[in-house]
Parts: C-alpha cells; structure tokens; sequence
C-alpha cells in the first residue's frame, strides 16, 4: 500500500514540476506572443497610437493618458464617477512638470 | 541522517493522518484557502502582464503630444502653434493629429476615429479594427453611413479591417481621410486634435516640453513617459475593486488564522497531551503541527496558482471580463503575452504559505508546553 | 530499580486552593517485580504514579531512577527518559481518534526515526502477541472495552521499555477482561517486564502475580508489603 506521505510527495512534486512547467509555458508563449507584440508596436508607432483599447465606456477611460487630470469630474464637479473602469485606473500622471 | 528522514517522514504521514481525520474542516479550509490564492493571484498574473505589455507595445507612441487647454477643457489646436513649435531647437520633427470619437447609434457603440498619415486612406474609404467589424459585422466593400454635424449623411466604404492579433491596440479604430474628418464633424482646416512632435535627442524631451510650455502657455504638454507611467500603475493595488478585493482577501485570511489561533478544542489539546505522555517532546509536537499548516499551504499555493495561470494566460481571464468590460460595447479580443514575474510568484508564495504555517504553530506552541500528566487527570 | 525518598506533591502551590496529594513518600521499586499502588481514590496513587513516570516533577523530595537523581531534570529529559524507560497504559486508554489500531501503537516511535516497515512489523508483531490483531486497521473509536486496552499495551512496548506503568487497568474490564489482563501481566513479568499498577480492586491485588502491594491514604503511605 502506498504510504501516506509518499502519496503527499508524489502529488507535490507532481504540482512542483507544473508549477516549473508554467514558468516554461509562459517562456514559451512569450517567443510565440513576440511578432504579435512586434506587429502591435509597429501599429502603435505608425499611427501615433497612444493607449490600449482596455476600457471603451467613456471618452477618459478610452485614452486614459490624454485625458485631462480628474477628467472623471469634468462635466460637473458632483458628477460621480459612476464607470467600472474608474475603479481600475488612476487618472492620468504627470511628472512634477508645470 | 536516515533517521532524520524517517522521523520527517513518519511525521508527515501522521500529520496527513491527523488532516483526513478532520476531512471536512481540512477540505473546507483548502478550497477556501486556494480559493483566495487564486484570486490573488490571477489579479497579480493579470495586472503584471497588462502592464508589460502596455510597455512593450507602447515604447513607439508619439514623443511628445500638445493638447491646447481652454477654460480648463482639451479644445482644438490651431496650426500656428505648430510654426512657433518647429521653431524651437531639438525638435526634428511636428505634425497635427486629428482623431475623436464618433457614436455609432446602429451599433450604440462609440468608435475612435483616426486620420492616418501613413498610408493615407482615400476619401471615402474607411479601415476597421476587429471590434467594428464584430458589432456591425461589416465586411470589405459593405458600406457604413453616418449623420454628420450639419445632418447631411458621409458615407464610408469598407476597405479593410485591421488583424484581431492587434486587438488590444485597435479593437476600436475608424480610420479615415482627413477630408471625410474634417466634414463629419465641421472642423475647420488649420485646426487639429491635438500636435504629435518628435524630438531629436530623447535626453532633451523635458526641456524641450519645458520650451514648448513657456512659448505656449494655453496648452498642455504630455510626454511618452508620461503615457507609459499611466500604465505603469493600472490595476495597481490603491484602485478600487483590487482594493476591495485584496482588503476581503486579507480579511478572510485574518479570520482564517484567528480561527486557527484561538480555535484550539479540548479534542486537539487532549491529543497534544496524549502525544506528550507516550514519549513525544514539546518539538515533536510543533513540527508535526507546522507540517500540518505546510500541507494545506502548500497545497493551496500551488493549485491555486496554478489554476490562475490557467485562467488568465490560457482561458482570456474569463472572471475579470465583466469587471473589465464595464458599460462598455465594445471590448477587445485579446490574449495577454504571458509575461510572468518569478520575484511577484515568490513573493505570493511567501506572503500566502508562511503567515499560514505560522498561525498553526502559536497555539500549539502554548497548549504544547503543559505538563504531560495532565491526561492522567 | 526506582527509589522515591521524601517525596512531596503540591498542586495549586502558593493559591488559596493549595492542595498536597503526596506528603513525604519513601519508597523502592524493584526491577522485574510486578507492583500495585492501591488506596481510595484521592489517596494519591496516581500522582504517585506520574512521578515514577516521569510525567511530572516532585515538588519536593528525590526521585532515583537506576541511582540516577531524576526529579531536576529539565523536561527535555525528562521526555527521553519517560520514551525509552516507560510504557504508559491509561484509565481512559487515551487512544487518539480516527486512525487505525495500528498507527495508534505506532505513534511513540515516530520521533525516535525508525524506518517504517521495521516499525510496522514490530506493531504487527506486538497486536499478534496479544492477539488483537484483527483489528489492526479498524479505527481506535470502533474498538470494545478490552480491544481498546490490549492496543493501548501494545501502544505502551512499541518502544520496548524496562517498565510497564498501568492507571486503573481493570477499571472498565469485567471480571472476565481482568483477568485476561492479569494474564498478559504475566507474560510482561516472565519476559523481564517491571510493571506498576494502581488499582482498588481486589481481584487485583490478592493475585499470584503481584509481588508488592503499596497502600496509601491521604498522601501517605499506609502499608507496604
């Protein structure tokens, strides 16, 4: 009969090398996710691209880094920020620059 | 050295032993346990690579952009502004730029509009990305009219739509001609959205913009860096939803351990003394208790992690996609490039199985230094 | 083998609920005799025998075992002595729930390292011995009375001890049970065994097998013969 921690060793190393697996697939997928990312990165400089279609609900979320600081507000101080996105994305971040 | 090994080992198998005892309360505690691991740790795979790949795909955006602020507000630029900037030293290169946003009321959908420069698109003509193509399932040569800002109607005619392998940066462009722009909406020749400008040495960009700012004090200068910054910290740990979701985490795993802490039973204690008078010391004790907490840590960590990597890298993090969506029509097909981070894992890992383990040791540790005759009493 | 000299027991030392259950025990021990404590309960047999034991510290007085000064010893100590020297058999049997019989005459040895199929045949062997072993793999809650208490001894030799040291063995035995114990006491005896017992019954004390019989009251010894 198999041994108890045998069993818990055996399942371990198991998860163990899957877990080394993943590193390995991520690796992987990487190379393969390169001329995509290529692709894209061309795309983006050709056209002057300048953010990530992530968020499509409102015009600040579309392009979050054009928008203007506290754009969320920008239709009326009390407006509330009532897109899920708000809650995922900072406004826009400038550097200490006037 | 054997011996070590064999005392490991006939603690493990009775520590396993122990845990199937109370099948249900250590069933009960792993799912919770990998549950958590999970979630934590599909936010962290997720947030990590759309990061990386925001940095990646981004490294070419324009240098630096200059939006013209009115009362507070992004208005149009006139192309003057454009002399005074080519004028400054260190610029190479300044062009206006012409993009908005156009609701499609057939598709309640709102599409970015673009005017390309290279290639340009004939007048007329129109390339989708793969979002349009999906809500109005247009194909090449199909056509799509829009009211303008006077009501006449402009036509487009589909010329070609863009590779959904590049989704997550088009999903939602409408790219047309300057003319078919300028029409829809009443923009006025010599004005622009906003002026793209390329700098001769990247290392003088900040003063560039600087020079930009003080020959132009109506407008607002945004740098590439800048745009990579905003990127940088999405889905960061201070925005909402992860703030509650990693505030419940932390909670739950703080009740979990309080359980654990003071939820030592008069069974567990008996037990602890029984193992102390047939001969155990008090170290025995703890370190099968320690094995204990490092089987169903363990366990957890790994299959939750590994179910997060799945999630998110092989089934296009599914949970997140009505969080992500929104309100919003139209969303990109993608698959995030599976950028992972081994420093986030082990910080993951440490952070998950160690506070774990320890929070089964404490009590033990003070129920296991009593006396052994108290199970003759 | 074991000399107890002056030993004084106090429990809630210091508090208003102070209470001495042995005042001042003098007493040997011999190897490869059988002994029984006996006295009403409360006179203080148990505690006497934990601190034979080892399972716990006189609170004044020596205790020797083989002349060596025990009742100092940290609880390190005190923990290897009571491994190699002592098998316990308790009132209650104090078999832990939910594994086998056999894990359960396992557990003493798991910190000494042995390797497991050694182990494993040595519990096998020992369960034959006194013949319980039909019920090796059956859960320790689902065994009777009797079944419980030969598991409980074979518990107690798993580590091969000089000593065999039983709280009320007959306790929860019928007349029947009892003296198929006294039985296998017996047998420890003939093997070279030392075996201490408190016990109030009769059928305990008046037998052949026992060799000395300590009487206590009220933390004192009373007679010893």
């Amino acid at each position: 009969m198999l041994r108890k921690s045998d069993g818990f060793l055996i399942l371990s190393a198991v998860l163990l090398v899957l877990l080394g697996g993943s590193f390995a697939d991520a690796a992987l997928g990487l190379s393969r996710a390169a001329p995509a990312l290529h692709a894209k990165a061309e795309m983006v400089e050709k056209l002057g691209l300048t953010d990530l279609v992530l968020f499509t609900e409102a015009r600040y979320t579309r392009h979050p880094s054009q928008a203007d600081l506290h754009s969320a507000f920008q239709d009326h101080p009390f407006a509330m920020d009532h897109f899920p996105t708000g809650s995922l994305l900072p406004p826009p971040m400038p550097r200490g620059r006037p | 050295m054997r011996g070590w090994l064999n005392k490991q080992r006939n603690l493990l198998d009775f520590s396993l032993s122990s845990l199937s005892r109370r099948r249900g309360k250590t069933l009960g505690m792993l799912a919770v346990y990998t549950a958590i691991v999970f979630l934590l740790a599909s936010v962290m795979l997720f947030s990590h690579a759309i990061r990386r790949e925001a940095a990646t795909v981004l490294a070419k955006s324009p240098e630096v952009l200059v939006q013209r602020m009115v009362a507070g507000r992004h208005d149009l630029i006139p192309a003057r502004h454009l002399d005074a900037i080519k004028g400054i030293r260190g610029v190479q290169s300044a062009e206006g730029r012409l993009w908005g946003y156009l609701f499609d009321p057939a598709a309640a959908a709102n599409y970015t509009l673009m005017v390309p420069t290279n290639p340009r698109i004939e007048p007329g003509k129109v390339v989708i990305g793969d979002g349009v193509v999906r809500v109005r399932s247009a194909d090449p040569g199909d056509l799509m009219s829009f009211r303008a800002h006077d009501g006449s109607l402009v036509q487009f005619k589909v010329e070609s739509a863009i590779s959904r392998d590049s989704a997550l940066v088009s999903t939602d462009l409408f790219l047309v001609a300057e003319e078919d722009f300028r029409r829809l909406f009443g923009i006025a020749p010599g004005l622009f959205t906003d002026l793209a400008i390329s700098v001769r040495n990247p290392r003088e960009v900040t003063k560039i913009a600087e020079k930009i700012d003080a020959a132009l004090p109506d407008t607002r200068i945004i740098l590439r860096d800048e745009i990579l910054r905003t990127y940088e910290s999405v889905f960061d740990w201070r925005e909402g939803m992860l703030l509650v979701l990693l505030a419940g985490s932390i909670l739950a795993f703080a009740i979990f351990s309080w359980e654990k802490a003071s939820g030592l039973s008069a069974e567990e204690r008996r037990e602890i003394g029984i193992l102390k008078a047939v001969g155990w010391e008090t170290g025995d004790v703890i370190r099968l208790k320690m094995l204990e907490g490092l089987v169903v840590s363990l366990s957890a960590f790994l299959v939750g992690y590994l179910l997060a990597y799945a999630h998110v890298f092989h089934f296009g993090a599914g949970l997140f996609e009505p969080v992500l969506k929104g309100w919003a029509v139209l969303y990109p097909k993608y698959k995030l490039a599976p950028f992972v981070d081994e420093l986030q894992v082990a910080t993951l890992f440490f952070f998950t199985v160690f506070p774990y383990t320890i929070a089964t040791v404490v009590p033990i540790w003070r129920a296991a230094i009593v006396d052994p005759d108290t199970v003759m009493r | 083998m074991i000399h107890l000299s002056d030993v004084r027991k106090a429990f809630n030392q210091g508090k208003s609920n102070e209470f001495w259950a042995l005042k001042g025990i003098d007493l040997s021990v011999k190897a490869g005799k059988v002994t029984v404590f006996r006295g009403p309960s409360g006179s203080g047999k148990t505690t006497l025998l934990t601190l034979v034991g080892c399972l716990a510290r006189p609170t004044s007085g020596r205790v020797r075992l083989k002349d060596r000064d025990i009742s100092g010893l940290p609880e390190r100590f005190l923990t290897d002595i009571r491994r190699s020297t002592f098998g316990f058999v308790f009132q209650q049997f104090n078999l832990l729930k939910g594994i086998s019989a056999l894990e359960n005459v396992m557990i003493p040895a798991y910190p000494l390292g042995v390797d497991r199929k050694e182990l494993a045949a040595r519990a096998h062997g020992l369960m034959q011995s006194l013949d319980i072993h039909a019920k090796a793999q059956s859960n320790a809650e689902w065994l009777s009375g009797g079944e419980a208490q030969r598991v409980a001894i074979a518990r107690a030799l798993i580590n091969d001890p000089e000593v065999i040291i039983a709280d009320e063995p007959t306790a929860n035995l019928d007349s029947e049970r009892s003296k198929q114990f006294l039985g296998i006491v017996e047998t420890l005896k003939a093997s070279g065994k030392t075996v201490l017992m408190t016990s109030h019954d009769p059928l305990v004390c008046d037998t052949a097998v026992v060799d000395h019989v300590v009487s206590l009251r009220d933390g004192e010894l009373v007679e010893a013969r």
